[in-house]
Parts: structure tokens; C-alpha cells; sequence
């Protein structure tokens, strides 16, 4: 029996601060989840199955005793930004495996007002393979650079190609009322803002902000009473990829693997897709994943992102809330993938709305992308 | 600090595992290992095969030879050791052996460092324990 059509977004909620250094991450998560769950109708004694990640050893406990959850089944998945588009296919295999009946999934992070350096701070996670990176100041920016390098070099894709996909988060975050950036750019303030680590530049990069978010999942069949439409994941899969035994391609990227799998569980095809919400941690990551995920073939990424089709009013418009490049990322945004595509099908967006939003795909990239990395593909839709 | 006044980056950790790698760094050799089962060369360094599993390891000598796969100049990095040498080349070197290991493009401006340039090994002593293997243009 397959579980993909059967569990639904029911409530979504993405906390409106940019920059909260009154705050705490963990309050962001508890204020979070009061908002997902008043969206949802739902109170917090319905939860039975708690979803989160988070840096420390034992933040799930943690935050379980924070929020005083009692759940009878917890997952804290954690392989990066992805983490919480993770949560949902696996909430959504709790679910309908009876496991658990209202899931809640939480993120919060004070990024921005602890002045986190998330992609240029070097570090390591003290891992094996670390002890073959850390030393020649490998960095997290700099893994996507490599892999926008190797990207120019195999098939001429051009850094004015990539800049055009920050000047269209931009444009989209400037109808986003909560967008921590909202003036337009322009291809040349991206060429001209400094460089980060080479083909990047400061705009290929998503900004770093202070934010939290929160979902409720429950089963399709209690959504249809709760207050909101029901969004249904009706298709999903994961895959990572790493260095492996040392004969890696920086171009086979993790959605190559978990985009078709996806789409053949929910029995879907491109065509059939209106909006993405695509993790754009850095310009080369949209320009990667639609490639790998097969909008366009391997090599066409960058005229397919170059000529207004991933702006709001093209044929595939790409995070209409100005994604992490312009509106939040407080370190690990998959959750905010999914509340946009959430809201957009629900139709709730506003100045930003895709018209007659039906089928959302949504694509949380998380870790080093061409290093160690993974990559999450959910497809969501109207009831 | 270390000594002389140069900011002292962290250092990579030696294991079981990962041993008789920085040994061969520490003469100024580099050494890959193969599975002594089924041949499959593999890095980084560790103790099982991943595609047969086995323990049987060989160490062989690399010819310190390769091409950059891929690089980036990088600008940013605020940990110690790393901020004061920016601008400095992070690549993927593609060895001649065949595998592809990280490290830096050094004794040339960054901006010649282009992907194919055929490279060499170079040894930047850290530690009396901790040799690192960076790359060179050849002449």
C-alpha cells in the first residue's frame, strides 16, 4: 500500500522576524509552533509525533522538555537544510503506519544576532572525511563554488547567468512584505558586489538572518475537518551523495537521484509542476537542482534560469517568497520551502501568488553540494 | 599562536585508520591505499573496502601527479590560519592515479589557477607529525 496521497499539510506557519536578537532560537521554535498550530485549529496536546533538527548532540530531547511534548514517536533526521522536508515524508510514513496522528515539525535559529558565519567560517565537524578538508580551508561556500566552477568549465555557463537568479529572488522578495531585502538588484550589483569564493560573489549567496517555522501534518482524512485546505504530499523520496571512495562528479548532485524517484511515486510529470520551492543557499544550487531534478538538460541550467521563466508570470516560477537569496535563512531554510508551497497552493500568497497554483515540488538541498550532501524532493498538492 | 608569530590553523587529527597516510607525509611521500582484495583504489584512507568490504589494504606510492578538477579563489574565511592567507586556491586535484582528493593550488597568483592545469605535489610541513600535500603547476 503506498503511503503518498494520504497525509496533508494542515497547518504552516513561518515566524516573521529577520532579526530577533531579543529572542532565543528555542523560543523562536515554541512561537512557531503556536502559529502552526492555530493555523491548523489543532492544540499543542493533539501532538503525538515531533519533528525537528538541530546542532546540538541532544536537541531534540532538549527541545521536547523546552515545549513540555509528550509525543509517541520523534524523528530528528538531521542532514542539513533539508532536514525538515525530510520530516515531512517521514511524518508522512508515521502517519499513515499509524505510528502517530498529528505530527509537528519545528525549526528555529538566532543565525544573524549571534553573528553565525554559516558558509565562510571554516571549522569542521571533526568527521574522517574532515581530516582530508578542514586543514586546506575548505568552507561551505566554497564546496558550491567548486561545483558552479566545474559547472562553467563543462558547459560555458556564465556568472551574468547566475546572477540572474538573484535578481529574481529579489524581484520576488520585494512582494513579500517579510523579506529581509526587498530593493531590486540588478545583474551588475551582482558582478559588482565582492567576491566571496570565486565564481561567487556576495549576491550568488543567500543572506543570513534570524527566523523560525513550524508545520502540522495529520492524516488526509482528519484534514478534511481541520481549518485550512489540505495540502497533500503525494510523492517524495531522499537520496546523498558524498565523496565516497574518492571518484566523485561535483555535478551528479543528490536531486538527480531523488527528483525522477519522486516524480515516478507520485505519478507525476514536469509539465505537471506550477511552482518550486527550490533550497537556494547560493545561485549555483537553484541552477544545479532544476537541472538535476530534469526541468531542463544537464548543461541548459543556465539559459534555462537566464530568460525570465523561474520569475513569477514564467512558465516555472521559483520560490515566490524571494527564497533564501533575499527574504531569510537563518542556517537551514527547508522548512520555509515548505510553508511557501503550502501557502501558494492554498492560495494564500497574496501579491506573490502563482495563479491557479495546483502542484508544488519542492527540493531541500542540505550539507556541502559536489561534497558530502543530500537532497529531499516532496511533491505537494490541492486536495 | 605558533611559533613565530603565525597564527596556527586547526590541525587534522591522525587515526588508525588515516595513519600510515600522514607517516608517508611526514618523508615527503604521498601513499594511496588499494583494496588487497579487489584491487579498487580508493581515498581518503580507511580501514574496510567499500565495495568488497575487505580488510586486506595495500599501500602503494602515488606519482604525486595530477590535473585540477576544479578549484575556487577564496576570499572569505574568518577562522584563524585561513583569513590571513587569503586570497588562497581550494581545489580538487584529479591524481593521475585516478581518485580526486582536496587541497590547495600553491606557487602561482590564483587567478592562473585554470580546470585541467596539470599539477604536482608539494609538502608544507606543519608539525614534525603533520605534513600537508598541496599542489604546484609543474614547470
Amino acid at each position: 500500500m503506498s503511503i503518498w496521497g494520504r497525509t496533508a499539510v494542515v497547518g504552516a506557519f513561518e515566524h516573521p522576524t529577520r532579526f530577533a536578537p531579543d529572542k532565543t532560537a528555542f523560543q523562536l521554535h515554541a512561537e512557531s509552533a503556536r502559529g502552526a498550530l492555530e493555523d491548523a485549529g489543532l492544540h499543542v496536546q493533539d501532538v503525538d509525533g515531533f519533528f525537528t533538527a538541530g546542532f546540538s548532540a541532544m536537541h531534540m530531547l532538549s527541545l521536547a522538555g523546552h515545549l513540555d511534548l509528550h509525543p509517541t514517536y520523534v524523528d530528528s533526521q538531521m542532514i542539513g537544510g533539508s532536514s525538515f522536508v525530510s520530516h515531512c515524508l517521514h511524518a508522512a510514513a508515521a502517519i499513515e503506519a499509524g505510528l502517530c496522528h498529528v505530527a509537528l515539525v519545528t525549526y528555529g535559529s538566532t543565525a544573524a544576532s549571534e553573528r553565525f558565519a554559516i558558509g565562510t567560517g571554516g571549522g569542521s565537524a571533526g568527521d574522517p572525511p574532515d581530516q582530508f578538508e578542514a586543514s586546506f580551508g575548505a568552507t561551505l561556500v566554497g564546496a558550491y563554488a567548486m561545483v558552479a566552477q566545474r559547472h562553467m568549465h563543462e558547459f560555458g555557463t556564465t556568472s551574468e547567468q547566475l546572477a540572474e537568479i538573484a535578481v529574481t529572488m529579489r524581484r520576488h522578495a520585494g512582494l513579500n512584505p517579510q523579506a529581509k531585502y526587498r530593493e531590486p538588484i540588478t545583474v551588475e550589483d551582482v558582478l559588482a558586489s565582492r567576491m566571496i569564493s570565486s565564481p561567487l560573489h556576495l549576491l550568488d549567496c543567500c543572506v543570513i538572518s534570524d527566523g523560525g517555522g513550524a508545520l502540522v501534518l495529520t492524516s488526509l482524512e482528519r484534514a478534511r475537518d481541520l481549518r485550512k485546505p489540505p495540502v497533500v504530499i503525494l510523492g517524495g523520496a531522499e537520496a546523498l551523495r558524498h565523496g565516497g571512495r574518492g571518484v566523485r562528479d561535483v555535478l551528479d548532485i543528490a536531486a538527480s537521484q531523488s527528483g525522477p524517484l519522486a516524480f515516478e511515486r507520485a505519478g507525476l510529470r514536469h509539465d505537471d509542476v506550477d511552482l518550486c520551492a527550490i533550497y537556494d543557499s547560493y545561485t549555483i544550487t537553484v541552477l544545479a537542482t532544476l537541472e538535476a531534478l530534469g526541468f531542463c538538460r544537464p548543461g541548459e541550467g543556465g539559459a534555462f534560469c537566464a530568460d525570465g521563466r523561474i520569475g513569477l508570470g514564467g512558465a516555472l516560477p521559483v520560490n515566490p517568497d524571494g527564497g533564501g537569496l533575499s527574504s531569510n535563512h537563518p542556517g537551514m531554510r527547508g522548512i520555509f520551502l515548505v510553508i511557501e508551497a503550502t501557502r501558494q497552493l492554498r492560495r494564500e500568497c497574496g501579491a506573490r501568488q502563482v495563479a491557479d497554483a495546483e502542484i508544488a515540488l519542492v527540493h531541500g538541498t542540505g550539507g556541502f553540494l559536489g561534497h558530502r550532501h543530500s537532497g529531499v524532493t516532496m511533491l505537494l498538492g490541492r486536495a | 599562536m605558533a611559533a613565530g608569530g603565525k597564527p596556527q590553523q586547526a590541525l587534522p587529527r591522525v587515526d588508525e585508520e588515516s595513519r600510515g597516510w600522514f607517516e608517508g607525509l611526514a618523508r615527503h611521500e604521498l601513499w594511496l591505499q588499494r583494496c588487497g582484495s579487489c584491487a579498487t583504489i580508493r581515498f581518503y584512507p580507511r580501514a574496510v573496502c567499500t565495495v568488497c568490504l575487505s580488510s586486506e589494504v595495500v599501500w602503494e606510492r602515488a606519482s604525486g601527479r595530477g590535473t585540477v578538477y576544479t578549484y575556487t579563489v577564496t576570499h572569505q574565511n574568518q577562522a584563524p590560519g585561513f583569513r590571513e592567507m587569503l586570497p588562497y586556491v581550494y581545489a580538487i586535484v584529479e591524481l593521475d592515479e585516478g581518485v580526486r582528493m582536496p587541497s590547495n593550488v600553491v606557487g602561482c597568483p590564483p587567478d592562473a589557477v585554470r580546470i585541467g592545469m596539470p599539477v604536482e605535489v608539494v609538502f608544507e610541513d606543519l608539525t614534525p607529525e603533520i605534513t600537508l600535500p598541496k599542489f604546484r603547476p609543474v614547470p
